[in-house]
């Protein structure tokens, strides 16, 4: 008799194991992220806290990483489909801006500013996905007409300055910044929840409900997997396109909104690059570039994954440019262990 | 046990190819329960067994793309490890897939030697060189084509040779054909044979898999049975009844090979009138050419007709794949429509099948449930959310009637054999309920156990009161299973017969009509 090798398959429970932990490899990966942020994390020199677990820490994470958050929740309607959305950073660049001057320079109430800011970051998606469904442009050149025609109405807004209080004569209409910017970014009723992430969760909770118990989150998956077949099968795919590509707008409307209360102004330049860092998350999370697997929960944990790397690499002192190489290595790494997961 | 030793009878020939106790499964199911297969050399070798009986495993084992868990592979006598495709070639394995993996765009002699170009210094191309080595290839095959011209100008007979000289390009010693005829026409096909029967004469061994009864009798000298990834038998054609192979890949007796229940037709549910379709790309050319027949409750209506015929372009006009293009009267259910849009058509109780179900018929990466209930979420959805206990419940009763094998409802409909994936088609467009059901050749590379399942389905449907427009590209199943046969010919109906008078010459005959005079 031959000798037998030990392989993995004389072991079914380590097998299985592994098997289980493949299909939750986001949230492996997730913890695995955290736990290393845990173990490296330096700790407080006066209190000997761990400064990666910190409530504080934690909660900045999750701030820090809204606007990204929100615009993976978008980006991931679009990917489901089998497309892609670059406009969303300019998008959240005009919103951004359109918020900060319709309170600073016109004096509008809050509430006001921000409903048409999101109005004006979906009426740009829904552009993107007309041109996508009706003119039948490849999504990538739709979305990036899209991405440069958005960023030059946001200078054109600004006149491109920094819409900031007091940054010219007339834009001192008011005495101070605008308050809405600071209960946005402030911590609510004594916890660390603040505004900004309590946008990004609803979005993404709300979103993850839509994705994966509705009719229209089944067509997405429909149309991502085989586009004719569901044509066929009476899927109105022309709508649920211009629909997917109009909320990737409203979730980049409602990051621009957060951006310029993180940062107290209205940046023209806001949210350059952005769209890849969106990407990023929704693939690092497993939805597939192809279309018709993956989800919101996914993108999640993609962001959370992105959001603690980040984290992590600048606690223990890198360098912007280390951290860049980091996440380039990070999407390679995450796309490669998808990828034999196929196989 | 049930395997049944026919090879008892000496290899004529000293084996080529001897696999021996292959297994292999994925996950949890078991696709190959050690397997022998043994091929003699320069024969001809029929691979048959219902879809999911490993065949396909088997192959993809044999020309490297799959490890197997266990089992040994002889080659020439010589025990072989076959770890890629790449390994397969260099041993003189080669395979031909069903769907062709050619690059549509790129010309004959670049698909011939695609990854293996003559090349000279610096590694340049030799064009010249590779070009009169294709050119002598397709003439050894005895087809005529420009090497210089992409093969999506030829047709699906032709881009066959092509595979099989690219695969003779590997001096390939064996070559594995994966349902090569499924869409061939009869003149291809019998080619084809030409070529395969040539192939031998020339001492290259060949691996038939088919679903095709009377191609194994025609084509094979031995033929090997699977079934639920056991081999049940080998024989060699000529002492094995077409019964007793039947029985062998079934594992019971089909007693009645056409299901055909008469039914008293009803109502007229489709009428169509002088329905024409104007080519896309202009040139007066009509793809339909004032098409005009009707359909009752409870007939089965066959559409005949060679490729360009125009009858699936038929069933798609009706069915509103062509938008506004298509002008004529079509009346269903005794109104008149317009339809514009297949959700258009499916709100007036029309449901269509493709004939290609991996292309426009399945969402692949979907779930087995999520692709049956695709077409009716109005039916599972309250407010826009669907609701899966409804999803359920509509599924499982059609799951059992039309015995679809799958682990669970809840797994990729990609993982299915060939048969249970064109129930799932089907499955979706029964939950849709339609009056009129458009089937684009519903049993196209699927076993005799699932094809009997889905003519006894159609009888039913039948009996039910509903129309069935039938296209296939088996004859006899049409002349068995249509009531009436409505005869295509480049856009125009040119025959149509019922009854007696519907038989296979004058369906042919009628087929070609035109071709013959002009």
């Amino acid at each position: 008799m031959p000798e037998r090798l030990w392989t993995l398959a004389t072991w079914p429970r380590l097998r299985k194991a592994l098997a289980a932990a493949g299909r939750q490899r986001g949230l492996v990966a997730l913890v695995v992220v955290f736990l290393l942020g845990a173990v490296v994390s330096p700790h407080n020199l006066k209190t000997g806290e761990n400064v990666f677990l910190s409530p504080g820490n934690q909660s900045n994470v999750l701030f820090e990483y809204a606007e990204y958050g929100l615009l993976a929740v978008g980006m991931t309607l679009v990917i489901l489909t089998a497309g892609i959305d670059l406009s969303v950073g300019s998008v959240l660049g005009l919103s951004a801006t359109l918020f900060a001057y319709l309170l600073i320079a016109r004096g509008w109430a809050p509430w006001l500013a921000a409903a048409l800011s999101l109005a004006a970051g979906t009426g740009c998606g829904l552009m993107s996905g007309l041109m996508v469904s009706r003119l039948r442009m490849q999504p990538f050149v739709a979305t990036l007409a899209t991405m440069v025609a958005a960023r030059g109405v946001a200078k054109w807004i600004s006149g491109g300055i920094k819409i900031a209080d007091g940054a010219r004569p007339w834009y001192a209409l008011q005495q101070g910044p605008p308050e809405v910017f600071g209960w946005m970014t402030a911590p609510l009723a004594g916890g660390w929840l603040r505004p900004v992430t309590l946008c990004f969760l609803a979005a993404m909770a709300v979103m993850a409900l839509v994705v994966h118990y509705t009719r229209f989150g089944r067509h997405l998956y429909a149309i991502g997997g085989n586009e004719e077949a569901a044509r066929l099968s009476g899927v109105p795919v022309g709508f649920t396109k211009t629909l997917a590509y109009g909320l990737s707008g409203l979730m980049a409307g409602l990051a621009g909104v957060c951006n310029a209360c993180r940062t107290s102004y209205g940046d023209p330049e806001a949210g350059f690059t952005y769209e890849l860092d969106a990407i990023a998350a929704v693939v690092i999370g497993g939805t597939s570039l192809m279309g018709g697997r993956g989800g919101m929960v996914l993108t999640f944990l993609g962001t959370l994954i992105v959001g603690y790397a980040n984290k992590i690499l600048s606690l223990i002192g890198w360098q912007e440019a280390q951290r860049l190489l980091a996440k380039g290595l990070i999407i390679v790494l995450a796309v490669v262990i998808q990828e034999t997961r196929r196989r | 046990m049930s395997m049944r030793e026919s090879s008892d009878t000496p290899t004529p020939r000293r084996p080529l190819l001897s696999m021996r106790g292959i297994r292999k499964a994925f996950g949890g199911t078991t696709a190959l329960r050690g397997v022998d297969l043994e091929i003699a050399e320069g024969e001809i070798h029929g691979l048959v067994g219902e879809n999911g009986a490993g065949k396909s495993t088997l192959m993809r084992i044999l020309s490297g793309a799959l490890a197997p868990d266990a089992g040994s592979i002889a080659w020439r006598g010589e025990e072989v490890r076959l770890p890629t495709p790449q390994a397969a070639l260099a041993a003189g394995i080669a395979m031909i897939h069903q769907e062709l993996s050619l690059i549509p765009s790129v010309s004959v002699a670049g698909n011939i030697f695609l990854g293996h170009e003559p090349r000279g210094r610096f590694g340049v191309v030799k064009v010249g060189l590779m070009r009169r080595r294709a050119a002598d290839l397709m003439a050894s095959l005895s087809t005529e084509v420009d090497v210089t011209r992409p093969v999506e100008d030829y047709s699906l007979g032709t881009q066959q040779m092509v595979e099989v000289a690219k695969a003779l390009s590997h001096s390939a010693s064996l070559i594995v054909m994966d349902e090569p005829t499924s869409s061939l026409e009869e003149a291809e096909t019998a080619k084809l044979f030409e070529v395969i029967r040539d192939l031998r004469a020339r001492g290259v061994t060949v691996i038939y898999i088919s679903h095709k009864m009377e191609e194994i009798y025609e084509l094979c000298d031995r033929v090997t049975v699977l079934r639920d990834g056991e081999r049940i038998g080998t024989a060699a054609v000529s002492e094995l009844p077409r019964e007793e192979l039947i029985q062998w890949m079934v594992g019971r007796r089909i007693e009645q090979f056409f299901p055909k229940a008469r039914v008293k037709p009803g109502a007229e549910v489709l009428r169509v009138e002088g329905l024409t379709l104007d080519s896309e790309h202009g040139g007066g050319r009509r793809i339909l050419d004032g098409v005009s027949l009707s359909v009752r409750a409870g007939e089965i209506v066959g559409l005949a007709g060679l490729r360009g015929s125009g009858a699936s372009e038929l069933m798609g006009a009706l069915f509103g794949r062509y938008g506004g293009r298509v002008r004529g009267r079509v009346q269903i259910g005794g109104k008149d429509t317009v339809v514009t849009s297949p959700a258009a058509a499916m709100a007036q109780g029309l449901a269509l099948l493709t004939d290609d179900r991996k292309a426009t018929g399945l969402v692949l990466p979907m779930s087995v449930l999520h692709n049956m209930t695709l077409a009716s979420l109005d039916r599972v959805a309250r407010a826009g959310v669907i609701r899966r206990s409804q999803e359920l419940q509509l599924a499982q009763p059609l799951v059992r009637n039309l015995a679809i094998r799958a682990d669970s409802v809840d797994v990729e409909v990609s993982s299915l054999s060939g048969g249970n994936q064109q129930k799932v088609a089907l499955a979706k467009w029964l939950m849709a309920q339609p009056r009129v059901l458009l089937l684009d050749e519903p049993t196209r590379g699927i076993d005799v156990g699932a094809k009997t399942e889905i003519y006894h389905l159609m009888s039913r449907l039948a009996a039910e009161g509903r129309g069935i427009l039938l296209i296939t590209s088996e004859l006899p199943e049409l002349l068995a299973m249509a009531d009436r046969i409505v005869v295509l010919h480049r856009g125009r109906v040119t025959a149509e017969l019922s009854g007696p008078e519907a038989t296979q010459e004058r369906v042919m005959a009628a087929a070609v009509q035109e071709a013959r005079c002009a």
